[in-house]
């Protein structure tokens, strides 16, 4: 910290790190929203499944994947078995597979806080760092770190809350988690916005929806997985014949 | 379960979760020229997945019981509504939102 403050070349530095938080901030507010709800709501589940609050509060920190956490309550309420924990794990969270092969251009050039961007990239904060615009003079990787940690800083505090005093709250919050629809919605239709051509785009909906119809809410993601990946590779030709199409 | 193997398995699900997060990175290494097919695949993934996503959060809401999924529609029309009109994130967000959560404490 004292070598930061001293001279002028960190100064600036200094200046680059604060216009890169006030850049991530604005984008992070619907998390806020969401992950304290979730996170509370987390929390206080674990709280009634009978763990202390230590146990949301380094789960949200090492883990750092909401539905995989909610499972792991129920992982760790059954009987002993790591192979079988292993393996729910990875079928939940493959969809990361398709954020790390999006953001391979993005996070590099980032130095050390690339590791930690990797290590925290959970479905808002890949999709906030893929679509966000951001500005001119603002530093990329300082900017995809704060909404990084800013997202975990929330999901983090929320469990912790929600595991220590969760069963105080009162107010109606039902609803609540729709903030997270909402902003899939809004990052949907930004994209869409801007894009030439909507292939991808309604395959991605379209896919994931009959999926969901064939297979039910607990195991469409992989066959939604593979066949966008089908179909992705399928049409190549003709859509890289067509220029950019995002 | 003992203390030691709740640890085993919360240790699991975090390596379980990195392994899906960092792979890509592993595979294809920043110093070395990724596969023209990863790139592709890099540039065309992201709409769909957002689309994903969207079906994502929407997975556990019932066409054909319940409310019908009237509320996630309306709300959702909304949000599309006032995203076409001022395209402000929050605005869209927190519009989206409120309407939902006054249509299941209220109406449905």
């Amino acid at each position: 910290m004292n070598e930061i403050s001293a001279g002028t070349v960190p100064a600036r530095k200094d200046g680059k790190i604060k216009k890169a938080f006030l850049a991530a901030f604005p984008h992070t507010i619907p998390i806020f929203a969401g992950f304290w709800f979730l996170g509370i709501t987390y929390g206080i589940y674990m709280n009634v499944s009978g763990f202390s609050f230590w146990y949301p509060m380094l789960m949200s920190l090492t883990i750092f994947a909401g539905s995989v956490e909610f499972v792991a309550v129920n992982m760790l309420l059954g009987a002993f078995n790591p192979l079988q924990a292993l393996a729910m794990t990875l079928m939940i969270n493959a969809r990361h597979l398709f954020y790390g092969l999006s953001m391979l251009d993005r996070y590099r050039g980032t130095g050390w806080k690339k590791f930690y961007l990797i290590f925290g990239m959970c479905d808002e904060s890949f999709s906030i760092n893929y679509s966000a615009h951001i500005p001119d003079g603002v530093d990329s990787g300082w900017f995809m770190f704060f909404v990084t940690l800013l997202n975990q800083i929330y999901w983090f505090t929320g469990a912790t809350l929600g595991g220590i005093f969760g069963s105080l709250i009162t107010f109606n919050t039902e609803g609540l988690d729709f903030v997270m629809t909402a902003m899939f919605v809004v990052i949907f239709m930004d994209q869409w916005l801007k894009e030439e051509r909507h292939i991808s785009s309604l395959l991605g909906l379209g896919i994931s929806f009959l999926c969901l119809l064939a297979f039910g809410a607990d195991n469409f993601i992989i066959p939604s997985m593979i066949a966008i990946l089908g179909v992705l590779t399928f049409l190549r030709k003709p859509l890289e014949k067509g220029g950019e199409i995002s | 379960m003992t203390l030691t193997q709740q640890i085993i398995t919360i240790a699991i699900v975090v390596l379980g979760t990195m392994l899906t997060r960092f792979l890509p990175f592993l595979l294809f290494p920043a110093g070395k020229p990724t596969p023209k097919y990863v790139r592709y695949l890099g540039k065309v993934l992201p709409p769909a997945v957002f689309g994903m996503l969207v079906i994502y959060c929407l997975k556990n809401v019932s066409i054909f019981t319940g409310s019908h999924a009237i509320p996630e529609m309306l709300s959702i029309a909304l949000v599309v509504a006032l995203h076409l009109w001022k395209r402000q994130m929050l605005l869209s967000i927190a519009g989206g939102t409120v309407c939902y959560m006054l249509l299941v404490q209220l109406v449905f």
